[in-house]
C-alpha cells in the first residue's frame, strides 16, 4: 500500500502542474498585471510610473509563460508562470498584493471554516443516512411516498433561500441566535448553531436521495434475501448488513470530500460573516489578487488529490477484499 | 452512531442552554460584560488594503486611519460651507510667498511671479503618541523591542504580544519623516505623483531614497529617512515645520487636513522594518502609531476592527459654535467638553446587506446607510418629495440625517470621438449641438426617481453642493438644458432638443450625409439585473431623439483600458472629491489632464483653450468674488460644450437610533467618531425590549415531535411484526 501511495503522489504533481497552468492562464486572460497594479493603487492618481513600480516589485513586469529575451533555461524560467509557481511546491505561497503572508492568513482562517463545515459534515451524514435507512425501511409506503416528494421539494429550493430563511425566521423573528458574527471559544457556539442547522438542512434533499438509492440497490442483493430467510428482523437487516455493504459508495461520496472541509463555504460564509476561508477566497477574486487565487485554488487541488487517495485507502479498510497495490 | 446523535444534540442543547443563561438577549453577537458600556458598534463591508497614512485612500481605510492619525489641520465639525481649524498645528499656517531670488512678495502678488510658496507649521507642544511597543525601551534608554531576534519572535503573532509600551512627544521631525515618507521606494504612495509636481524637490528625493534603498547591506530592511534631506521640508525647531511649494498653491492647506501629511515617529518605522515582523504580517500598514484620540487594539479585518480610547491624547474640546439650527438638533449640548465622548468602536464585518439592516433593526448596530432593498421599509416621501423615516422607525426611535455628497456621477463624451467629439471646426459645431440635445433629453431627474429612490440632485455643473464655487437657485442652473419656471429649474421640451439634433446634421435621428441612423456607443460595466433596467432606461432616454444607442457592456478592467486609450464614445464615471474646493472638479476636465494625452483624469479629453487659460488662473487664486466671477465663466464655458451630461449629486441617506448623538454627517471630513455620543443605558434597555426570545416555536416543535413519534412508533413496530409475503386470501 505504501507504494500505492508513493505512486499516487508522484501522479498528483503533473496534475497539480497541469491546474496551476489553468487558473494561470484563464486569470490571466482576464487580468493583465497592469489590470492588477491598478486595482491596488486605487484609481485616483495612478501614474504609469507607479504602476510600473508595482509591477516590478511584485515580479509582474516579466513575461507570463516564455521569456523571448532570455537565454536558454531562463526562456521558461525568468517568467511570471514558473517564479510564482515553483515556490508553492513547497508551501510557500508567498504574500497577497496588500502585503500579509498568505500562508498565516490560511492558517489563521481554516479554523473558522472547519468550525463550520466539520459539524455540517458529521451531523450532515448521520441525519441523511438515518433518513435514507428510514425511507428504505418503509418503502413503498406512503411515508417512502412523501419522503420522495419531500426531498426532491427540498433539493428544488435555492440554498440562498435556507440563508434568507433561516436567518429571518430564527435570528430575527425568534431571537434565537445572532444573525451573523463569529466569537472565539465556546462564545462561538451560539453564531454557528444557525450556519450549521442550514447547512445539514440545505442538502437534506439530495443526500437523503442519494443514500436511499445506495440503500435501495443493495437491499435487492442476494445477501439481503439471506438474512431474510435467517428470520432476521427488517431493521437488523438494514442497520447491520445493508448499511455496511453500502459502505464502499458511501465512503467514495464522503471520504473525498473531507480535506476539502477546510476550505469553507463561499455562501455561508459571507452571509453569516464567519471569517473563513470561503470568504478569503471570494474576496481575492473581487480585489483581483492572483497570488490568493493561485494558493487557495493549489490548496484546493491538492486536498481533492488527497482526499482520492484517501478514499482509496478507505476501501481497503472497509472491504477486506480491496488491496493497493 | 447513537451516540454521536445524542452527543450533538447535547451540545447544541448545551449551548443554548449557556446563551440562555445570560442575563442578556439569545441574538446577542456581542460580550454579556460590553451591554452597559460606552461602545460604538459600526460595521465595514470591505477589509482595508492599508492603514498606513502614506498609502491609504479609500474610504474604508480612512474611516479608521482618520481617528488614528492627526494630520496638523482638520475642518469644523459643525461649520458649512467647510471650514479649515487647526487639529495640532497651534493655528492655520499663513503661506509665505517668494520669487526666484528668494524675495519676500506680498500676499497679492501674481501668481506668475512666485516662484515658491512657503507654509510653516508650529504645532502645539505636549502632544504624546499612543502607547506602543515601539517607544518601549530600559532603564538605559535602550529600545526593547527593535533588535527582536528569532528566539524572542516565536511567541510574537500580534502587537499585543510585545508587553512593553512607550510615548513620546509629537515633534515637527515626526510630520517631516512623514512627508518624507511619500517619496520612500517601498511604498506606493497615491499622491506621489501629485505632490511631486508640488514640494520642492521630492521627485529627486524619491530616486536618492531609491538608490540607496540599493546601496543598503545585505539584511538591512531600514532605510533611515533623517540620513537624507529633502529639499523642500524643513524642521525649523522642535515644533516647528517647513514646506516649500514650487509656485503657488492654495489647495495646499487642504492636504494638510488628510492623512498622507500625518506625523509617524522614525522609531515606528524603524520597529515594524524588522524582517522577523514583517514576516507575522506586524506591519505599519496594519499596526498604525498615532496622536489621535483611538488606537486600534485589536486587528483582524476578516471579523473585526476594535478601537479604543488613546490614554495619551491631548485635550481638545466639542466645538462651541454650530451653524443655524444645530443647537435646535441638539449639536450644541456638549460644546466645551473634553474629546472623546466614546470609549470604545467596535467595527464588524458585514458583507451582505440583509444581515447588517437586520442587526441594525435589532439595535446591535448603532447607524446604518439605506440600500436599495430596505429603503422603503425605511423612508417615505412626504410634502414636496421631502424624505422621513416611515412609522415602524419612528416607533423605535430611528432617525435619518442626509447631505449631499461631495460626489458626481456623470455621463462623459469622448471628446476625441469624431461623432461625439468632432475633428474639424464643422464637425465640432455639430458634436456640440448633438451632446447638447442628448443632455435635454436624458432625463436625470426620472433616473433619480426610479434607480436612486429619489437620492440625489440633478447637477446642474461638475461643482457639487457645499464646495466653494457652487452657485444656488436661478443663476445656478444649466440654462442649456433647465429653464427657471416658478422658481424652480424645469428641463427643457424634447422638442429643443430635436431641434438642437437637427442644427447638428442629424433631423429625426437620421444623419443627413449618409441618410443612416444615428448610432451611439455606450461603454459600461454593468452587470447586475437592476443595471440591466438602467441600460433599457438610458437606451428609452436616446429614443426620445430617435438615437440608437448601442450598450458595450465589459468588465471594468477593459472599460479603464477603453477609456485610457480614448476607445469608448460615451461612458459613466463619477468622483469624489478630495477637498472641498471647485478646483478639485474642474481640474477634471482641464485640457493638460487628459487620460489618453496624459493618463490624467479628464477621462473626456476635453480641451478647451480659454477654460484651461481660466482653470490655470483660478486654481491659483483664493477664495473671493474674483475667483467665483472665474469660475462662473468657466462653468459656462462647459454647460455649452456639454463635455458630459451632468448627472448628479448622490445624497446620503443614514438611519441612526435614538441613542446616537451629535451626528452632523458629512464625506470631506473623516475624523469625526471622536464628536459622537452614545446613550449605552437606554441602548441596552431597548436591546432588551426589542430582542425578547420567542419561545412558542420551541413549545410547538416539541408537541408536533411528541404527536409525531407515536404513529412513527406504531408503524415501525406493525412494519417489524409484519410477515415478508401475506397468505393469499382464500
Amino acid at each position: 500500500m505504501f507504494g500505492y501511495i508513493i505512486r499516487r503522489i508522484l501522479y498528483a504533481i503533473p496534475i497539480l502542474i497541469g491546474v496551476n497552468l489553468i487558473t494561470f492562464a484563464l486569470f490571466f486572460v482576464v487580468n493583465t498585471p497592469d489590470d492588477m497594479a491598478r486595482m491596488q493603487l486605487g484609481i485616483k492618481y495612478v501614474t504609469p510610473e507607479a504602476i510600473e513600480k508595482w509591477k516590478i516589485e511584485r515580479g509582474y513586469d516579466k513575461p507570463l509563460l516564455f521569456n523571448q529575451e532570455a537565454e536558454k533555461l531562463e526562456k521558461l524560467t525568468n517568467t511570471i508562470f514558473f517564479e510564482k509557481s515553483v515556490s508553492m511546491f513547497v508551501f510557500d505561497f508567498g504574500r497577497a498584493d496588500d502585503g500579509r503572508d498568505i500562508a498565516l492568513e490560511i492558517k489563521s482562517r481554516m479554523l473558522p471554516s472547519l468550525a463550520i463545515a466539520l459539524p455540517v459534515f458529521v451531523l450532515g451524514l448521520i441525519v441523511y443516512i438515518t433518513i435514507a435507512l428510514l425511507m428504505v425501511f418503509f418503502r413503498a409506503t406512503y411515508i417512502d411516498f412523501w419522503g420522495v416528494v419531500f426531498c426532491v421539494a427540498l433539493m428544488s429550493i435555492s440554498s440562498l433561500f435556507y440563508i434568507i430563511a433561516g436567518q429571518f425566521l430564527v435570528s430575527k423573528l425568534w431571537h434565537w441566535v445572532p444573525i451573523s458574527g463569529y466569537g472565539s471559544g465556546l462564545d462561538a457556539a451560539k453564531f454557528l448553531l444557525l450556519p450549521i442547522l442550514i447547512g445539514v438542512i440545505g442538502s437534506v434533499g439530495s443526500s437523503t436521495r442519494w443514500y436511499r438509492t445506495i440503500f435501495l440497490e443493495e437491499m435487492n442483493k442476494e445477501y439481503v434475501r439471506t438474512a431474510r430467510a435467517k428470520g432476521l428482523s427488517e431493521r437488523i437487516v438494514l442497520f447491520k448488513h445493508v448499511l455496511r455493504n453500502a459502505m464502499i459508495p458511501i465512503l467514495t461520496g464522503a471520504v473525498v470530500v473531507v480535506p476539502l472541509l477546510f476550505l469553507g463555504s463561499l455562501l455561508v460564509e459571507s452571509f453569516f460573516g464567519i471569517p473563513g476561508l470561503g470568504s478569503y477566497t471570494i474576496d481575492a477574486i473581487n480585489s483581483q489578487d492572483f497570488a490568493i487565487v493561485r494558493a487557495m485554488v493549489f490548496l484546493g487541488s491538492m486536498l481533492y488529490i488527497m482526499g482520492l487517495i484517501l478514499t482509496d485507502i478507505s476501501y481497503t479498510l472497509v472491504d477486506p477484499r480491496i488491496r493497493l497495490t | 452512531m447513537e451516540k454521536l446523535v445524542t452527543t450533538s444534540w447535547l451540545l447544541i442543547l448545551s449551548a443554548l442552554f449557556l446563551s440562555a443563561c445570560d442575563q442578556n438577549n439569545w441574538n446577542n453577537p456581542y460580550s454579556v460584560a460590553d451591554a452597559e458600556k460606552n461602545i460604538l458598534y459600526n460595521v465595514f463591508t470591505e477589509r482595508p488594503k492599508h492603514l498606513d497614512p502614506v498609502q491609504s485612500y479609500s474610504s474604508n481605510e480612512i474611516q479608521f486611519t482618520a481617528q488614528i492619525y492627526e494630520p496638523p489641520l482638520q475642518y469644523h465639525y459643525l461649520k458649512r460651507p467647510f471650514a479649515l481649524i487647526p487639529a495640532t498645528a497651534k493655528e492655520i499656517p499663513v503661506v509665505k510667498y517668494f520669487d526666484n531670488a528668494g524675495n519676500q512678495l506680498p500676499d497679492d502678488a501674481l501668481a506668475t511671479d512666485i516662484a515658491y510658496s512657503v507654509y510653516e507649521i508650529s504645532i502645539k507642544p505636549g502632544i504624546l503618541f499612543q502607547p506602543h511597543p515601539a517607544f518601549a525601551s530600559n532603564a538605559q534608554g535602550h529600545w526593547l523591542y527593535h533588535d527582536l531576534n528569532e528566539q524572542e519572535l516565536i511567541s510574537v503573532f500580534k502587537l499585543s504580544d510585545l508587553p512593553q509600551t512607550g510615548t513620546r512627544e509629537l515633534l515637527a521631525e515626526d510630520y517631516v519623516y512623514q512627508i518624507k515618507r511619500l517619496a520612500h521606494p517601498r511604498l506606493h504612495s497615491p499622491i506621489f505623483g501629485l505632490m511631486a509636481d508640488y514640494i520642492v524637490g521630492l521627485n529627486d528625493y524619491a530616486k536618492v531614497l531609491k538608490q540607496a534603498d540599493q546601496e543598503l547591506s545585505k539584511g538591512e530592511t531600514y532605510l533611515d529617512l533623517r540620513d537624507y534631506r529633502l529639499d523642500g521640508v524643513q524642521v525649523v525647531d522642535k515644533y516647528t515645520y517647513r514646506i516649500k511649494i514650487t509656485g503657488k498653491y492654495p489647495q495646499f492647506t487642504y492636504w494638510l487636513a488628510m492623512h498622507f501629511f500625518a506625523p509617524i515617529p522614525w522609531e515606528a518605522d524603524r520597529f515594524y522594518s524588522q524582517k522577523g515582523l514583517i514576516q507575522k504580517n506586524i506591519t505599519l500598514d496594519w499596526y498604525p502609531v498615532g496622536t489621535g484620540p483611538y488606537m486600534l487594539t485589536e486587528n483582524d479585518p476578516n471579523l473585526r476592527m476594535v478601537l479604543e480610547n488613546n490614554p495619551n491624547f491631548h485635550n481638545e474640546f466639542y466645538p462651541a459654535e454650530g451653524m443655524p439650527g444645530d443647537a435646535e438638533n441638539g449639536l450644541l449640548v456638549d460644546s466645551g467638553k473634553k474629546l472623546p465622548f466614546i470609549e470604545k468602536i467596535i467595527f464588524t464585518r458585514e458583507k451582505e446587506s440583509i444581515p447588517r439592516w437586520n442587526k441594525f433593526l435589532q439595535g446591535y448596530y448603532d447607524a446604518t446607510g439605506i440600500g436599495s432593498d430596505s429603503f422603503d421599509q425605511a423612508v417615505q416621501l412626504v410634502g414636496q418629495g421631502e424624505a422621513t423615516v416611515t412609522e415602524a422607525m419612528v416607533e423605535q426611535g430611528i432617525r435619518l440625517e442626509t447631505t449631499v455628497a461631495v460626489s458626481t456621477y456623470y455621463m462623459g463624451f469622448n471628446m476625441l470621438d469624431p461623432v461625439v467629439g468632432g475633428t474639424n471646426a464643422q464637425e465640432r459645431e455639430s458634436a456640440r449641438k448633438l451632446r447638447q440635445a442628448i443632455s435635454i433629453a436624458v432625463d436625470y431627474e426620472e433616473f433619480i426617481s426610479i434607480f436612486a429612490n429619489g437620492r440625489g440632485m440633478p447637477a446642474q455643473s461638475p461643482i457639487s453642493p457645499g464646495i466653494a464655487g457652487y452657485r444656488e437657485g436661478k443663476e445656478g442652473i444649466n440654462s442649456v438644458v433647465y429653464e427657471w419656471i416658478n422658481d424652480q429649474p424645469q428641463r427643457k421640451s424634447i422638442h429643443v432638443a430635436k431641434t438642437l439634433l437637427a442644427e447638428a446634421g442629424y433631423p429625426n435621428g437620421i444623419d443627413q450625409r449618409t441618410g443612416a441612423p444615428l448610432i451611439l456607443y455606450f461603454d459600461v460595466t454593468a452587470r447586475s439585473s437592476e443595471d440591466r433596467s438602467k441600460l433599457d432606461w438610458m437606451r428609452k432616454q436616446f429614443q426620445k431623439l430617435n438615437i440608437q444607442l448601442v450598450v458595450r457592456s465589459t468588465d471594468y478592467n477593459r472599460f479603464q483600458d477603453k477609456i485610457r486609450k480614448g476607445n469608448a464614445q460615451i461612458f459613466e464615471w463619477g468622483w469624489n472629491a478630495d477637498y472641498p474646493d471647485a478646483e478639485n472638479f474642474l481640474f477634471l476636465l482641464y485640457g493638460p489632464q487628459s487620460k489618453v494625452r496624459n493618463s490624467g483624469e479628464n477621462a473626456a479629453n476635453y480641451d478647451n483653450a480659454e477654460y484651461n487659460q481660466l482653470f490655470e488662473q483660478m486654481k491659483n487664486m483664493e477664495d473671493g468674488p474674483e475667483r467665483q466671477l472665474i469660475i462662473d465663466r468657466m462653468v459656462e464655458i462647459l454647460r455649452y460644450d456639454a463635455p458630459w451630461l451632468w448627472g448628479y449629486h448622490p445624497k446620503d441617506y443614514g438611519l441612526y437610533h435614538s441613542w446616537y448623538q451629535n451626528v452632523k454627517p458629512n464625506r470631506i471630513s473623516n475624523n469625526n467618531l471622536k464628536f459622537l455620543k452614545i446613550d449605552a443605558a437606554l441602548r441596552a434597555k431597548k436591546r432588551r425590549e426589542w430582542n425578547e426570545p420567542v419561545l412558542w416555536p420551541i413549545a410547538l416543535l416539541l408537541v408536533v415531535l411528541a404527536v409525531s413519534l407515536f404513529p412513527a412508533m406504531a408503524a415501525f413496530r406493525r412494519h417489524e411484526s409484519s410477515t415478508a409475503l401475506r397468505a393469499p386470501s382464500s
